[in-house]
């Protein structure tokens, strides 16, 4: 098990005042010989911070520093990769897909919807989630199952927090989420490669752990649609694909959610998706990952290096069953 | 100089300018990787593409027969298929040796285990065993060397492109689109040489 080690260096400048652009994907493959392989790679790191975006990401105010224990001192991963190579087949399985189709998201209005095992049901929309509760940076290790990850410095709030406002009642054993279904705002659900909507789940006791945040921005600033605008979860212990994106339904439930990866490949993706290098994918290894930015695989840490705030979660579980 | 002359000199071009055009994808990775242009994941953007290519070349090589008997004068193109076939073992060395160097840091010890324990890895090493005694066998003297056997061994190649497809569907996580187009490209062309021997074996 490994620990944060509390950084006792003043907050760094976390990334410069950049913008991303969208990247052309020259890895479309498809069968065609394409010459353009050749010209998708000539990006100029010069004349990627200077130009400007289209529309600059609105800076969150007064977001608190992250306290310690909740912010990693490692290398944050640059802007520039964080917001083009993401996982988001709402818009295209490929990764720089997201980036250059996300535009169509629409992030306002957004609400959403808290049912199921709550005294208090009803709606969080998405101002009152950025006025009436205290952002705070979570500079978080993210780990994808695919054996890559990034050190992201978010902004949200603890999920606990924003659950305990609805009074969870004592039935309610785990919290489902879920993305927007809406094929003309993410094309990439006009093609059935998962069962939409995206689905994910937690543990009570998981999403009421106080590592568990809702983001609503990232680098300071409100989150980019192809990381999961307007608002997302992130659980940095777990495999990546737990974080789920751009989520319009909260559920309390007495019973294990259906989780979409899981559903799709029971024998890939388990429910706890723990960060586990002990814990092979059944095709290929998790015992080491190649952080964004690095040539070299590094190896990978036990609960992803938060171990000794989740551990005591699985005290008593079999973390090879319940992968 | 007289006819014979220019017609060898036009095929040592046509052979220069085709290693040229295939080399462009290698030029692309290399400067791209100098200027920092390949992508947040470099790595992957290098083993994906020169897979990619070691792939596509290998299936154009395996497309020059079938294409020949189609009509006869593309019969042009049967000095390309060995340079294809080369070019192709150069792109899967170069993969295999990213994946060496970069993933594994040139562990030997991980290497083995690596083969031995994760199905894609296994079929990606068959497919470069597969190649490579071709690309060994693959001079005329060799061919006069090895005579009625050059041929049998050659055969290799059909094992060598279903592994590598094979390779490649095991190891995609959700989108199988692209390993299913170069399954089917494949599966036409060993439909095409399983046609055309029945018909040889009929007639014969």
């Amino acid at each position: 098990m490994h620990s944060i080690r509390p950084s006792l260096l003043p907050e760094r400048e976390i990334t410069p005042e950049a913008l991303f652009l969208r990247r052309r994907s020259f890895i479309r493959a498809g069968a065609a010989f394409s010459a353009a392989l050749l010209f998708g790679c000539g990006e100029d790191t010069s004349a990627r911070a200077s130009t400007p975006a289209p529309s600059p990401l609105a800076k969150l105010p007064n977001v608190l520093p992250a306290p310690a224990g909740y912010r990693t001192d490692e290398e944050p991963t640059r802007f520039e990769d964080a917001t083009a190579y993401n996982n988001f087949y709402e818009f295209g399985t490929g990764k720089e897909e997201p980036a250059e189709n996300a535009h169509t998201l629409r992030v306002r209005p957004w609400a959403i919807a808290v049912e199921g095992e709550v005294a208090k049901p009803g709606v969080l929309d998405i101002e009152t989630l950025l006025k009436a509760y205290p952002l705070e940076e979570r500079i978080y290790r993210l780990r994808c199952v695919e054996a890559w990850s990034m050190v992201i410095p978010w902004v949200g709030v603890p999920l606990g927090e924003v659950l305990r406002r609805f009074a969870p009642t004592s039935q309610a054993k785990y919290v489902a989420f879920e993305t927007l279904v809406d094929e003309e705002q993410m094309p990439g659900q006009r093609r059935r490669v998962l069962d939409w909507p995206y689905r994910e789940g937690l543990r009570i006791d998981e999403a009421m752990h106080p590592l568990a945040i809702l983001a609503v921005g990232m680098y300071g600033r409100v989150l980019p649609s192809q990381n999961g605008a307007p608002v997302r979860l992130v659980v940095p212990w777990k495999y990546g694909f737990k974080s789920i994106k751009s989520i319009v339904r909260v559920r309390l439930v007495a019973r294990m959610p259906r989780t979409t990866w899981s559903d799709e490949n029971p024998s890939e993706y388990g429910f706890y998706a723990n960060v586990n290098p002990q814990v092979d994918h059944p095709r290929w290894s998790q015992r080491s990952e190649r952080r964004i930015g690095e040539w070299s695989k590094r190896p990978t840490l036990a609960f992803n290096g938060y171990g000794e705030q989740v551990a005591s979660l699985y005290r008593d579980m079999d973390l090879r069953r319940n992968f | 100089m007289g006819h014979f002359g220019g017609a060898r000199m036009n095929r040592h071009l046509a052979h220069a300018a085709l290693i040229a055009l295939a080399l462009v994808p290698f030029a692309g990775l290399a400067l791209g990787a100098a200027r920092g242009g390949l992508g947040a994941n470099p790595v992957e953007t290098i083993t994906h593409v020169t897979g990619g290519w070691a792939l596509r070349l290998l299936l154009a090589s395996l497309a020059v027969t079938p294409l020949r008997r189609l009509d006869a004068r593309l019969a042009v193109l049967a000095p390309f298929r060995r340079t294809l076939g080369l070019l192709a073992f150069a792109y899967a060395l170069c993969h295999a040796a990213t994946f060496f160097a970069l993933d594994l840091g040139f562990a030997f010890g991980l290497l083995a285990e690596e083969i031995a324990e994760r199905p894609y890895v296994t079929l990606g090493f068959g497919a470069l065993l597969a190649l490579a005694p071709l690309a060994i066998t693959s001079t005329r003297a060799w061919q006069r060397r090895l005579g009625r056997r050059w041929v049998a061994l050659h055969r290799l190649v059909y094992l060598a492109a279903a592994l590598a497809v094979a390779h490649f569907l095991w190891l995609v996580k959700k989108d199988l689109r692209e390993p299913l187009l170069y399954a089917a490209v494949l599966a036409v062309l060993l439909g095409a040489r399983a046609f055309a021997a029945r018909r040889r074996h009929a007639s014969a």
